[in-house]
Formats: C-alpha cells, structure tokens, sequence
C-alpha cells in the first residue's frame, strides 16, 4: 500500500472524511428527527419536544389501518419473492450453462428493466394492468413488482451458477438424475446461500418499491410505502407525530429485513453486482 | 458445455433434437422460457402497447396531436428543462463527491460499517427520505436551527417545498448509490497499477490523472448514466419536497397526472416515452463519447 506522508495530502484526506462524516452526521439526524417526533408530545419551535409519549404509535396503527396495510405488504412481498425466485432461478440456469444464439438478446431484455427507471416504465404498464382489470388488484401490484425482481434474481445469480463446477452436476447426470433431480438434490442445497442472499435483496428492494405499487394498487392493495406517501402527501389532516409515527413502523419492517440480507451479503451487492478483487 | 447435454444414442443420425442441442438449445435451454415470456408480457408489451397508444390521442385528431400538444404547451413542455436542471446538476455533484471518497474508502480495511450506513437512505426509499427531510430542513428542523445557533445565519434557510428540497433528497438517496457504483470500478482496478506508477516516481495527482482516471473513464460514464437515470424520474421527492405545481414539476409528474387524474392514458403514455427517449439520448450521448477513451484490460497482465 502506499502511503502519502506529504501535507497536502494528508488535508486532502482530512477534506474526503469531513464530507463523509458530513453526509454521515445529516442522514442520521434525517432518521433521528423522525424518530423523535414520533415519540414527542408536543415538539415547535425547540429543539427537542416538551414531553415523550407512545400513544401516536396506537393512533397511527388505528387511523392509517396498518394492520390490514402490513397484512398486505407482506402477502404481496412473499409472492413476489416465491415466484421471483422460482422464474430467476430457473432462468439463470438456463443462461449460465447453456450457449445459444440469441442469448445476448435475452440479456438484454433482463437488463432493461433494472437499467429503466421504474416511473418511466411503469406508465405503461399500469395503463395495460388497466386495461385487463388487473390494476387495483393484489395480483395486479404482484405483477408490477416482478418486472425488476425477476431480472434482479437471473442477474444475482448467474455468478453464483457459473462457480458450481459442471462436473458435479455430469456426475449427477451419470447416475440417472433427470433435471428435475438434479435441480432438487444436487444444485439447490449447493445454490441455497446465492438464492437466500438474492431472495432477501428481493424481499427488501419489494417494501421499499414506491414507484411501481403506487401506480397499479387500488385500496385495497396498498403496501406500507404507498400508504405513507400517501399520509405524507395528505399532511395536514393527521398529525405530524402520527404520519413520523408510521414512519418508524415502516423504517423497522424494512431494517429488521436489511439487516438479517446483511449477514448474507455485502452492501454494495445492493446497488451493484460487481465482483469486488480483494486487495493486494 | 455440449458435453452436459442429454447425450441419446446415436443410431439413426442427428436427430433434430441433437442438432438442437448442438446449438445449445435442449431442456435446460428452456428453462429460461417462463422468465422470458414474464418480461416479455410485463415489459416489452406494455413499452409497445404505451408506444402504439401515444400516437392515438384520446381527444382524437392525427396521430401526433399527443406529442404536438406536449411540445406546444409550456406547462408541459418545461418540465423536461425542470428535470434537466434537477438531474443534471445532481448526478454531477454526486459523481464529483463520489470519486475522492471512493478513492479513500479502497484503503480502508473494514468498510463494511460505512457501506452499510450508505445503504441506508437506498433501502429506505425516497418516501421516507423526504418525510425525514421535510421534518429536518424544515424552518424549525435540527438543521436550520445548528446553522443559527452557530450564527451562520439570522432567518431559517427556506429548504423544503421548493427546488432545494429535491435536490437535498436527490443527494441523500442518489450519493450512496453513486457512491457504491463508484467504489465498485475503483476496486476492480489492480492496485499494481498504481504501486508500478509510484515507484516510477508519480505522485497522488499523476497516479490518478495519468493512471485511474483513462481506466476508469469508461466505468464513471455508466455510473453518469445509471445516476442520471435514476435522478431524472425522480417522482415521490418531488411531489413531497419540492412544489409540484411550480419549479420541480418534473416530467414523471406531467405524466403521471395525465395518465391517473385526468385518465388520459394516451397523453400519459406519450409523456413517458418522450421521458424515455430523453434518457435514453443523455444515456447515448454518454456511452458514445466512451469511445473517445481508453478501453482495455484495467488488471496487471503479466508479461
């Protein structure tokens, strides 16, 4: 490693860190106004609130119907993350085993829906869920959500598919196993940490998917983060404290998740897929 | 990789389905079917059926009466400037930010703490970053109240409801992205490289102008693209944090109005491709200047 001893260079590195603390100190404050005022009794014009209570939680659980919002959060979340990973499995199997002409192309159409935006797709999408009446539906929000999942999965896994030696699976073969078999027996339980670890980045990009949901639900299929735009959007007609409240609520359902996908996967695994070259 | 494939006997010739497999078409070729056809029907068809039904405007007239109306009516047509001046200057500064810290943070043994942190604002989404944001820039938040308490300035900063509460947003939930983007080229770099330009005699500066910067020329260009994508259909931030009806009524808006409040599909798909292909000729322009660079191995070869 080289290490620069020169004055300048050592400001320069006193300059990167400051920003980083910076930006550190801002988002965590971000997160902690949040916090607080969920729990504040009273909170203007100081810098922390007069008093400290919980009853906005019960409040926010009653007026926003989070019971039924959570309910459906999370059936819509395990149907995307079942059937994302059963497809996106099954489909880089295909694409990290098998050479055929078009492949390329196949790629690309599992590049474009992660390369898209979603509000730039999602238009159109929700114009023919429309159409066809599934808009509005539980399986119609199902549906728009598995267009980035599906090519999320593939992409996560191919990786994890090209490093399980072909031998393994010839032997498999040798010995009668049909693919079938072979998928059961031999390449899951081998396959199990990448398909958890993308599974996971799956269940946690879905809570947080805003754009998507919020053009196909209806009322009744609302997930946590449309509910909260939503109580956001129409501030004013509930207190503060209560939307900060649900907030919290929804903070906790997606960090609970982040960090248990944490002890399977490195961070930067959530932007990027990039192999990382350990350092010399 | 033909090896693996299903091997039948040989008695009568290739049969077609042994040519097929020869091609690499076989059984586990097909596996790839079901998620081919989800995104064809969920994706592929639905940008063609939005594509066809833009040309056929809900009001009737010719087939580009969408598009003229859009380019003829300010309301409408500003809001590609507006995005423009939003997208543009942010990706910028977070591409800026980005590469000093990356740069820094390749050094670091445990980085997992500070990714970590980074992922944050990502995995929480916009929604929740502009109802933390509206709390902490707002006139009574932590942040105008530090800047005043330290004498910085006398009235609270106006940040939220107008442009710079966007842009705020766009920093928080875009940096760490471009950031981890960023990090991701700077360590795939052989750090040979750069110890090889050392002991020649090169300092900080020279190592990264004459070193770093041609390798990873063509990794920023896409992370540009990606940051840029992402900052331009900004929506949620700017309906909450911005003033949707004035300075950062963004294009994602327009479209979304005309689509699910004035039930124009029409219009609404007209509005998303030209958002679209407004990305897709930023994307282009970039990528194609990518060529003017250096491209190559960024690893030391031996030899």
């Amino acid at each position: 490693m080289i290490r620069d001893t020169t004055l300048g260079s050592k400001l320069w590195a006193a300059a990167v860190w400051v920003l980083v603390g910076f930006f550190i100190l801002n988002l965590l404050a971000m997160i902690a106004t949040v916090v607080t005022s969920s729990f504040a009794t009273r909170w203007l014009g100081t810098w922390l609130p007069v008093g400290f209570t919980t009853r906005w939680y019960t409040s926010a659980w009653s007026e926003f119907q989070l019971w039924d919002v959570l309910i459906v959060t999370f059936q819509v979340v395990g149907a995307v993350v079942l059937i994302s990973g059963a497809l996106g499995v099954t489909a880089a199997y295909a694409l990290a085993r098998r050479d055929f002409p078009g492949k390329k192309l196949l790629v690309l159409l599992f590049l474009l829906p992660l390369l898209i935006p979603p509000i730039t797709f999602g238009i159109p999408l929700a114009t023919v869920l429309y159409q066809t009446g599934l808009a509005g539906t539980f399986w119609g929000v199902v549906a728009a959500n598995l267009v980035p999942t599906v090519p999320f999965v593939i992409l996560v896994m191919i990786p994890f598919i090209e490093q399980i030696d072909p031998k393994i699976e010839a032997a498999a073969r040798v010995f009668g196993a049909n693919t079938f078999k072979l998928f059961v027996h031999v390449l899951l339980p081998l396959l199990l940490p990448g398909i958890l670890a993308a599974l996971l980045l799956v269940l946690v990009r879905t809570i947080a998917m805003f754009e998507l949901t919020f053009l196909v639900a209806g009322p009744t299929s609302q997930t946590l983060v449309v509910s909260l735009y939503y109580a956001v959007f129409a501030a004013g007609v509930r207190s503060v404290q209560s939307i900060d409240a649900m907030a919290v609520i929804y903070m906790v359902t997606t960090l609970v998740w982040l960090i248990i996908a944490l002890r399977f996967v490195n961070p930067t695994q959530i932007v990027t897929r990039a192999k990382q070259q350990p350092a010399h | 990789m033909d090896a693996l494939a299903p091997a039948t006997t040989i008695d009568h010739g290739p049969s077609l389905r042994q040519r097929l497999a020869a091609n690499g078409f076989d059984a586990v070729t097909l596996l790839v079917v079901p998620a081919a056809i989800l995104s064809l029907l969920l994706f592929i068809y639905p940008f063609a059926f939005g594509f066809v039904l833009s040309f056929e405007p809900k009001a009737g007239g010719d087939w580009l009466a969408n598009y003229r109306r859009f380019f003829s009516d300010a309301f409408l047509y500003e809001t590609i400037a507006k995005t423009l001046w939003l997208a543009v200057p942010v990706t910028l500064l977070n591409l800026l930010l980005a590469v000093p810290v990356a740069f820094r943070v390749r050094l670091m043994r445990r980085q997992r703490l500070l990714t970590t942190i980074l992922v944050l604002p990502i995995t929480l989404g916009t929604v929740l970053v502009a109802e933390g944001l509206l709390n902490y820039l707002g006139p009574q938040g932590w942040f105008n109240r530090t800047l005043m308490t330290f004498g910085l300035i006398s009235q609270p900063l106006k940040l939220v409801h107008n442009y710079w509460g966007v842009f705020a947003s766009l920093l928080i939930t875009g940096f760490p992205f471009t950031f981890l983007l960023t990090l991701s080229y700077v360590t795939g770099i052989d750090p040979a490289l750069e110890q090889a330009a050392a002991t020649l005699g090169a300092n900080a500066w020279q190592r990264f102008r004459h070193v770093y910067l041609p390798l990873l020329m063509p990794g920023f260009a896409i992370t540009f693209c990606l940051s840029f994508v992402q900052a331009f259909s900004v929506f949620p931030s700017a309906v909450l944090l911005g003033e949707p009806a004035g300075l950062t009524r963004v294009i994602s808006i327009a479209a979304a109005q005309a689509a699910f409040e004035e039930y124009d599909y029409s219009m609404g798909s007209a509005i998303a491709m030209i958002m679209g292909f407004v990305q897709l000729g930023i994307v282009v322009a970039v990528l194609a200047s990518r060529g003017l660079f250096y491209r190559g191995p960024a690893s030391g070869a031996k030899g």
